[in-house]
């Protein structure tokens, strides 16, 4: 009995060493928990404690790794405090915002400069409409892409082209169409690269002067222009011909103003011009007026001439043409007729 | 940023895409190179990184013969071709003895570049254990008070936090933490290890850590150091303010962690405020009659005008 007694001390005894030995290793417990900087963003645990040096040199490798566990462990024991998600049989922790922040790959990007177009319409107040992609193409009748591969309308694969009426029949429709569609793209190129150089700050030139098939006016003055400042001297010695007009096309720009906000403005102007109406007292241009005398004068005088030239016979068609237009038989040449009509 | 040559292609366009700066940043990639002359130490550590850094590691198998600290311009064109910000470069020489560089680059520019030798290298695969998967994001231990010691060397803490945390990630898998990396310095060393985790029972919710060394191991001493100025450093800190999250209004905490939030309402009413019942505050009889009739003439009021 004695013995039996015994032994179901040694086995008690056995348990409980056994028990208190499984719970020091299994324990998640860590020495100094509170003194590991945890940084679960980035999955890091810091520990600033002096390290034991004494016996590093005989244990080192045992010392790392405790130091590592420990550390490891205080960073799991936070870890597992983290609400956890279930997601396709595994469970998924949602990591805090990180606290050591690392350098930027590359610098924070810079913001688009907006292109010419794009400030112009800012200013208009000018918004982009959203297109649809599939369009309705009449040929096939079905929708199909407003661009890109079998797109819609595609007027490249046109076997036959009509001649327009007014266009030369020995004209090769078919090459004018790719020229005006090269064309475009190259214009497109142009302003793309003008964009990037007006974002940069550098002087950007003008296109000069693009061919036209039909010249205008406009355009015909414009090449003068051009041609005259096409000289080392920027056109400083070129001569001019008589009477020749200040070219319109000096690379200065029409300003106007904002066609809206500045209401101040807007409203003085207004107020301005009321004010000249309602002012009873006429505002005289003194030497248009003054013109217009001389001009009656003029005609006056030119009137009693002609009726003292004319003979007999040619009164009566005198008279009717008088009648009309009495300026017409006035001196002058014919510039400044045209100027007083004006 | 704006190109002046145009990308022909869309594959090009993309892959140009991918190279340009983001708001919100790709993991940093590393970039694993060695020297005109390496030992076997060196280059296996290149390769055991490597494949440990994997998929966000490229190395280079041929020889360049550059030296960072004398000439940083080839590590950078190495940076830009392989786009990666975070380099390792390996050399050995009868003056530095088994040779490493860490470093990382901002802008195509090199920031921090920390050099170290190494002696005590076991490799990846002399530690006859099962590995961890690769691709994983690593927990990463750091110990030691030298790297409090100084603003340089927190910095060096620094840097090789970018360079070992591993894939930046929103989520993790819990069973997913298999691997973490060790830094200890102690001694005028810095021991660089890297252990398997074993997730045990411990009869509570979270498991009881085990480890075992899966390497590799080394010991480094730290050699020359080309740290970027503070300003610089603090420029490639910046943050987008697209990308920070916008402040909440009318919530605040205390300083004991509760939270508080402030409500803007309209003035009360007080003579229609519901209190408590007491016959004494009722209204008489002769009150409520003649706030009735006045009503009733109210209705009458406004019946009139609906009619009209």
């Amino acid at each position: 009995m004695a013995e039996s007694m015994a032994g179901g001390k040694q086995s008690l005894v056995d348990t409980v060493l056994s028990q208190t030995e499984d719970q020091q290793l299994r324990t998640t417990n860590v020495e100094n928990e509170e003194l590991i900087e945890l940084d679960e963003g980035n999955l890091l645990a810091i520990n600033e404690n002096k390290t034991d040096t004494k016996d590093f040199k005989k244990k080192g490798e045992n010392i790392l790794l405790s130091l590592t566990r420990d550390a490891t462990q205080a960073l799991f024991n936070s870890l597992w405090k983290i609400p956890v998600e279930q997601k396709d049989g595994a469970y998924l922790i949602t990591l805090p915002e990180q606290k050591t922040w690392m350098p930027r790959e590359k610098p924070v990007p810079k913001k688009k400069a907006p292109t010419k177009w794009e400030e112009y319409a800012k200013s208009k107040g000018i918004l982009n409409k959203k297109k649809s992609r599939m369009v309705w193409d009449d040929q096939s009748q079905q929708y199909k892409p407003r661009w890109g591969y079998n797109r819609a309308n595609d007027d490249t694969k046109d076997w036959v082209i009509e001649v327009p009426d007014n266009a030369d029949p020995f004209e090769d429709q078919f090459e004018k169409r790719k020229t005006a569609k090269k064309e475009r793209v190259a214009k497109n190129e142009l302003q793309r690269l003008r964009n990037v150089a007006r974002t940069q700050k550098k002087k950007v030139p003008g296109i000069g002067l693009a061919p036209t098939e039909q010249p205008s006016k406009d355009h015909l003055s414009k090449a003068l222009a051009v041609a005259h400042k096409s000289t080392a001297s920027i056109g400083k010695f070129t001569d001019r011909l008589p009477k020749e007009k200040p070219s319109k096309f000096t690379g200065k720009k029409r300003k106007f103003e904002p066609s809206i906000g500045n209401l101040g403005n807007e409203k003085e102007k207004q107020l301005k011009v009321l004010d000249s109406v309602s002012k009873k007292v006429p505002t005289i241009n003194v030497t248009k007026a003054a013109n217009r005398m001389l001009r009656q004068d003029e005609e006056k005088r030119a009137q009693d001439k002609q009726s003292k030239k004319t003979p007999k016979k040619l009164k009566g068609r005198k008279a009717s043409l008088g009648l009309g237009k009495p300026g017409r038989q006035g001196g002058g040449n014919k510039k400044t007729r045209g100027k007083r009509k004006r | 940023m704006q190109r002046i040559v145009k990308p022909k292609t869309q594959r090009g366009r993309r892959a140009l895409e991918k190279k340009e700066p983001k708001i919100f940043e790709n993991s940093k990639n590393a970039l694993m190179f060695k020297g005109g002359n390496t030992s076997q130490t060196v280059t296996q550590i290149l390769k055991d990184w490597h494949t440990l850094k994997k998929p966000n590691a490229t190395l280079f198998s041929k020889k360049n013969a550059t030296k960072p600290f004398e000439d940083q311009t080839s590590v950078e064109f190495f940076a830009s071709k392989a786009d990666s910000s975070l380099f390792m470069f390996g050399s050995h020489s009868k003056k530095r003895p088994h040779n490493i560089v860490i470093g990382r680059l901002f802008d195509g520019q090199v920031l921090d570049m920390v050099e170290f030798g190494v002696t005590n290298f076991t490799s990846l695969q002399d530690f006859k254990t099962l590995k961890a998967a690769t691709g994983i994001k690593p927990c990463l231990v750091i110990s030691g008070d030298f790297f409090e010691d100084s603003d340089d060397n927190r910095r060096i803490k620094n840097l090789l936090i970018d360079f070992f945390r591993g894939p930046t990630v929103e989520k993790v898998s819990l069973s997913g933490l298999e691997h973490v990396i060790s830094i200890t310095a102690t001694n005028g060393k810095i021991y660089l290890r890297s252990y398997r985790i074993l997730m045990k029972k411990s009869g509570s919710k979270v498991p009881r850590v085990e480890l075992e060394a899966m390497g590799p191991a080394a010991d480094l001493v730290l050699r020359r150091t080309r740290l970027a100025s503070d300003d610089l450093f603090k420029r490639a800190l910046k943050k987008s303010a697209t990308a920070k999250p916008k402040k909440k209004k009318n919530i605040s905490r205390d300083d004991l962690g509760n939270k508080l939030g402030r409500i803007h309402m309209k003035t009360q009413a007080f003579d229609k405020l519901q209190v408590r019942k007491v016959k004494g505050l009722k209204k008489r009889k002769a009150e409520q009659e003649v706030n009735g009739t006045e009503n009733e003439m109210k209705k009458q009021k406004t019946e009139e005008t609906a009619a009209t």
